[in-house]
């Protein structure tokens, strides 16, 4: 479960993030939409603490951490319970494939070597990459990288895993495998945040759709009811602009 | 003007050779330690810390801002003159002090500017697994850097081998030292030095040789 309470971010004068109250449970797929620049990724990256928040409380699992004064520690528990694939992939470029995806059962869980490349071949395996195993970032395509960096995001069994567009920078080639992948993550019953403006994603798989506007949740229901009966005139708008590029 | 003295170049080569490892050991032991301290430099440096930042920013500026062969005599004749325990610091150790000192002062700055060049979004990356800021230079920014930072670092080795030559100024009978002395004995001074410059030059030669391979290693992760 995550619990988000009076979450809020500010850079220097600007308001980012305003107040933002979220429960999710475990198991349940959220997508965030919204315009650019209304803090949906920096919400990702304030739970994950890429960004510390400037007030407010976030609860991953057991774990309750005052946003505002979590100490080093906290964070890097916080982290380890929090996996985030991020729009551009972020590989290490000078790791392969398999050491990718087992770098931080390595070096975070301290998993003795054998276990954790054993563990990261069964996610090469399940995210359809068994034969990349030893292929460097560079010679992969972007479609192969960011199912490298889901499959990272999935070697540790973190509580839940943050997606930050990650589609956002693929050809229009490569979209579908990504999408597939989270899929088929979705229907394992990963516990997801998705922010995203692949709008039949969200509609086939959310549990959830949240809009976000100016830093506030708007509007939030299932997909169905935001989608084909949205309320607030923000979300309204925003749909009609983006379902003219982007149908559901 | 007299034809070259081949014979006494030929004969010089394997007297001169018995002095080729000392200076090699000095040029290995100061890149070792130079190294160790640049990239303590470096890292103080990106990570802006504290204190330790701004002390980091005078020692560059005062090895990069000053003549080595400066820096040797202050090492070697200066220091024992206000610390007469300092007096055990012989030419060898004197060298190695400033060769260190001098070119972890370069070698800083490029390795900074090569960690600072490393992706940034593989550091949010790796903090997002929870990595902390130690394990991160260590597994994913440093080696990155290495091979940013391999070409101009291999030139500062070079650059150091030939420096070591200034170590007969403190007495060190390294390879400049030993040819100085053959050559005021024989008078042979051209004859000499060519043999001592070729053997310089033969050592650098294998040098280059030798960063051509690391390149084609360090780049292999970055080939299509």
């Amino acid at each position: 479960m995550i619990k988000l309470q009076s979450l809020s971010k500010h850079f220097g004068k600007a308001v980012v993030l305003d107040g933002i109250d979220l429960t999710i449970e475990k198991g349940e797929i959220v997508v965030i939409i919204g315009p650019s620049g209304t803090g949906k990724s920096t919400l990702l990256r304030c739970i994950n603490f890429l960004e510390q928040p400037t007030a407010g409380t976030i609860t991953v699992g057991d774990l309750t951490v005052d946003a505002d004064k979590a100490s080093r520690g906290e964070i890097l528990a916080m982290r380890r319970q929090t996996a985030f694939v991020f729009q551009n992939y972020a590989l290490f470029a000078n790791k392969t494939a398999l050491q990718n995806i087992a770098e931080r059962l390595l070096v975070v869980d301290r998993w003795p070597k054998e276990k954790a490349y054993k563990r990261a071949r069964e996610i090469l395996e399940q995210i359809g990459l068994a034969d990349k195993a030893d292929a460097y970032p560079a010679s992969m395509s972007g479609g192969q990288q960011q199912r490298v960096g889901i499959g990272r995001a999935m070697a540790a069994g973190a509580e839940v895993i943050l997606f930050d567009e990650p589609t956002s920078s693929l050809d229009p080639e490569w979209v579908e495998e990504v999408l597939g992948l989270m899929k088929q993550l979705a229907s394992e019953r990963q516990t997801m945040m998705v922010v995203t403006h692949e709008m039949s994603f969200a509609r086939d798989v959310a549990d959830r759709v949240i809009f976000i506007d100016g830093g506030r949740i708007v509007e939030q229901g299932p997909p169905s009811a935001i989608f084909y009966h949205p309320q607030d005139p923000r979300t309204k708008d925003f749909l009609k602009k983006i379902l003219a590029t982007n149908p559901v | 003007m007299d034809v070259l003295n081949v014979d006494y170049m030929l004969g010089l080569v394997p007297v001169l050779l018995r002095y080729l490892p000392l200076t090699l050991q000095l040029a290995t032991i100061g890149m070792v330690l130079a190294l160790i301290l640049a990239c303590l430099f470096a890292v103080v440096r990106v990570l802006a810390i504290p204190v330790l930042n701004q002390l980091t920013i005078v020692f560059i500026s005062f090895f990069r801002g000053t003549p080595l062969l400066v820096q040797l005599f202050l090492f070697y004749y200066g220091l024992p003159q206000l610390v007469s325990a300092l007096t055990v610091i012989d030419g060898i150790t004197a060298t190695i002090m400033g060769l260190t000192m001098h070119f972890s002062a370069y070698m800083a700055e490029s390795i900074r500017a090569a960690i600072v060049g490393v992706d940034r979004s593989q550091t949010e990356a790796a903090l997002s697994i929870g990595m902390t800021n130690g394990q991160l230079m260590r597994r994913i920014v440093l080696p990155q850097a290495t091979r940013v930072a391999l070409p101009t670092l291999m030139n500062y080795f070079i650059d150091m081998i030939k420096a070591t030559s200034l170590a007969f100024t403190l007495g060190v009978t390294e390879l400049m030292g030993a040819t100085q002395k053959e050559a005021s004995g024989s008078f042979l001074y051209f004859e000499a030095f060519i043999v001592a410059a070729i053997m310089y030059w033969i050592v650098v030669e294998l040098l280059s040789k030798l960063q051509h391979y690391l390149e084609i290693r360090l780049n292999k992760a970055y080939s299509r």
